[in-house]
């Protein structure tokens, strides 16, 4: 009998789906943390984004439950809105500081 | 009439009864709110009309009075256990003393228009006037014991404002707040009884307290608890009808405007005491020993104002310790059960002192405000009308056949003969005085020569209509208003005691001993033959002093002899009250205000305040304003929660 699409995807263990997200959200976190530049900062956030992407719909395909990969589909929607949104504000700092590097951004001090 | 039990239905709607004191209230405000732009003769209608709408209504029920009722107005407290409602009580002494209030009031407001007519500030007199009749009426018409405390705050509020009308006067200011504050002392007493008739009795209606106290029914106590309330009640009357030691504030009060001491001072609010003791005459008659002292008190109060009053020379002054000793006597007839005619004088004493005191005030007005009577002299040239009024008034206080006064008088006294040989010999000796004193007025005012300034002898004149009328009025009622009250073998018939009869009949069937027939007709003539005889030699005195030898009272300090200082000065009453209470609680408020006030409390609310802004000093520096901080931050918070979160799993 041929295997089902199910099973065929079970035939790599969900652990290695999870270990994977894992490390793609702690590196995107530690990105988030270490970088100067704004715009790798944003390419960050989006790798954790996408590592959640990637676990839900690993975790969707496992259990054949639809609801997580149409999850996966409003996380793309709102990460595509909020770069937009991120983008026109990182052009506004370049305008004013001809550099984004973050360290710059310290006026709202005690 | 026999004595109808509290669930008997109200002839007429709860309108009609709230109106009775709703109308002065509505004085009240109208004269209030319209103050400066009414004219002082258009807030006087005002006051006078809603006086005489209440007598009106008064008189209706009056006329139609067939049997005690309460009527309900609403539920007012209604707390678990605890339940008082809001009604009326309307039987015979609440009639009897609306008529007094409201009619009395009516005159009294209509002199007050002539009186007080061109004062810059006459609206607000007379919306202080309405507001009293208001509190007076709540106080005789409530259905329990607190209404009728309601009531006797509202008076003592307005007494307080009466007096301190003259404002900018800060002895006028001194005097009011004396007034009120003494007042107070006693109301502590009143509010103590009151929660003793609320522990023992479970309730404050007068219809359920006095049908249980007549039953024995007093819930965990015995009957010895009618001692300790019916002292604390007395202790609120002692306040309210300046008795010994609380009344020093009554002959200071006299610096408020004439009428308001013939209104209140004389005829209404002062007699609340009294109202409060017949009301609860069945806890009265079952505390004896109150009643003794009670006799007491008033005996003593009524002799020590009387010396007082011989040697005053401020004809406003006299008059209210006149009214001290008068009161002293009503409460000397309470204390030996003569509950009827204590309640009759006060009705006579209503009528002669009102009417002595607004011919005072005639006499001021025409006198261009002079109150000294040594200043006076020759005015029934003058002042005919005030005069002859005033005359009649003397002849009623001081117990001259056929007037007011001396049936009154004359009934006291053959009650506390039965009770007291002693105490009946002092309350002659006092009545002597009496009519001694009051014809010292009556002759240093009207008779001799003037001995005025010039100026006032230019202006001296009889007052107008408005104040002549109401004093005509009175001088009738003193003349004949004894006749209510006439004893039966003289061949008059006693009204007023056959009338008043259901308000006593628990304290009659408690003591009939006490509401036995009348001494035998000879004792009864000696008495009253002896109390004539002593005014008259009272009054004869003060004819062959201040007439015939046309003696002087003494001008200044050192024309006075030591007892004759002794007395002017009041027995330097006031001043041991000021060291003993005035001052020591002066120096108590100005330590707390020292020590505590700037001490302790000061500190603690400003601390707190500067508290908060160090605070704030240091929280600041949280804000660093460097992303990369706020992102680390938001990291190691996540993974807290986190952790805190899925670390229980």
């Amino acid at each position: 009998m041929n295997p089902t699409i199910p099973e065929v995807i079970r035939t790599v263990p969900l652990q290695y789906y999870v270990f994977f997200a894992t490390a793609l959200f702690c590196i995107g976190v530690t990105g988030v943390l270490v970088r100067r530049n704004a715009i790798i900062i944003f390419m960050c956030v989006e790798l954790m984004l996408n590592a959640v992407n990637i676990l839900l719909a690993a975790f969707a395909a496992y259990r054949s439950d639809p609801n997580g990969q149409v999850f996966v589909f409003f996380i793309m929607a709102v990460a595509a809105a909020e770069v937009a949104v991120g983008l026109g504000i990182i052009v506004m700092i370049y305008r004013n500081f001809q550099n984004t590097d973050v360290n710059l951004l310290s006026r709202l001090k005690w | 009439m026999e004595n109808v039990l509290p669930g008997a239905t109200a002839p007429y709607s709860a309108l009609f009864y709230a109106a009775i004191p709703g109308l002065p209230f509505l004085g009240f405000l109208l004269n209030g709110l319209l103050n400066r732009k009414l004219s002082g003769t258009l807030a006087g209608l005002i006051g006078s009309a809603t006086v005489l709408g209440s007598f009106l209504l008064s008189l209706t029920l009056f006329m139609g009075f067939k049997y005690q009722y309460t009527v309900q107005l609403f539920d007012w407290i209604s707390v678990g256990s605890l339940q008082i409602p809001f009604g009326y009580q309307i039987d015979q002494l609440s009639l009897i003393m609306l008529l007094l209030i409201t009619g009395v009031g009516f005159l009294i407001h209509v002199y007050s228009i002539g009186y007080m007519g061109h004062d810059e500030n006459a609206g607000k007199f007379f919306s202080f006037l309405n507001l009293f009749v208001f509190s007076m009426l709540v106080l005789v018409m409530g259905s329990n014991f607190v209404i009728l405390f309601i009531g006797w705050e509202g008076v003592g509020l307005c007494s307080y404002l009466l007096i301190g009308f003259w404002n900018k006067h800060t002895n006028y200011n001194n005097a009011a707040k004396k007034a009120f504050i003494i007042n107070r002392v006693g109301d502590l007493g009143f509010l103590l009884g009151i929660f003793l008739i609320y522990l023992t009795f479970n309730s404050v209606q007068y219809g359920e307290v006095f049908q249980k106290a007549h039953l024995g029914q007093f819930g965990t106590y015995s009957v010895g608890i009618c001692t300790a309330i019916t002292l604390l009640l007395f202790v609120g009357a002692m306040g309210k009808s300046a008795q010994l030691p609380l009344y020093t504030w009554l002959p200071d009060a006299m610096a408020g405007p004439t009428p308001v001491s013939a209104l209140i001072h004389a005829a209404t609010m002062v007699t609340a005491g009294i109202y409060l003791v017949l009301r609860a005459n069945v806890l009265f008659t079952l505390a004896p020993h109150t009643l003794e002292v009670v006799g007491i008190v008033g005996l003593a109060t009524a002799l020590f104002a009387a010396t007082i009053g011989l040697a005053q020379n401020d004809i406003k002054k006299v008059l209210a310790y006149s009214t001290v000793s008068q009161l002293g006597y009503m409460f000397l007839a309470l204390g030996v059960m003569g509950y009827t005619s204590s309640f009759f004088h006060v009705l006579t004493h209503a009528f002669f002192k009102a009417l002595l005191f607004l011919g005072a005030g005639s006499v001021i007005h025409g006198m261009s405000n002079e109150q000294d009577m040594r200043r006076m002299g020759g005015l029934r040239k003058s002042m005919p009308i005030t005069f002859l009024t005033m005359l009649i008034g003397c002849l009623a206080i001081a117990g001259i056949p056929p007037f007011a006064g001396f049936f009154s008088k004359d009934e006291i006294l053959s009650h506390v003969y039965e009770h007291s040989k002693v105490m009946w010999g002092i309350g002659v000796f006092t009545s002597f005085l009496t009519a001694f004193y009051m014809f010292r007025l009556l002759f240093l005012t009207f008779f001799g020569e003037f001995r005025g300034t010039e100026e006032q002898r230019h202006h001296l004149h009889e007052s107008p209509a408005s104040m002549t009328l109401p004093l005509i009025v009175l001088a009738i009622l003193s003349a004949v208003g004894g006749f209510m009250g006439a004893p039966m073998f003289l061949g008059g018939k006693h009204y007023l005691g056959d009338y008043l009869a259901p308000i006593f009949t628990y304290s009659k069937q408690i003591l009939p001993a006490a509401f036995g027939a009348e001494p035998d007709h000879n004792t009864e003539l000696m008495l009253i033959g002896i109390s004539v005889l002593v005014a008259v030699v009272g009054i004869v005195f003060a004819y062959v002093m201040y007439v015939a030898r046309a003696q002087r009272p003494a001008e200044e300090e050192s024309q006075r002899s030591g007892l004759d200082s002794l007395v002017y000065h009041k027995y330097y009453v006031d001043e041991l009250y000021n060291t003993l209470f005035v001052k020591p609680t002066m120096a108590l408020s100005k330590g707390l205000y020292k020590f505590v006030e700037n001490g302790v409390i000061d500190p603690i609310a400003n601390g707190v305040g500067r508290a908060t802004l160090a605070g704030g000093q240091l929280l600041r520096f949280v804000q660093t304003g460097s992303v990369e901080t706020y992102l680390l931050l938001m990291v190691l918070g996540i993974v807290l929660i986190l952790g805190l979160n899925f670390g229980r799993m």
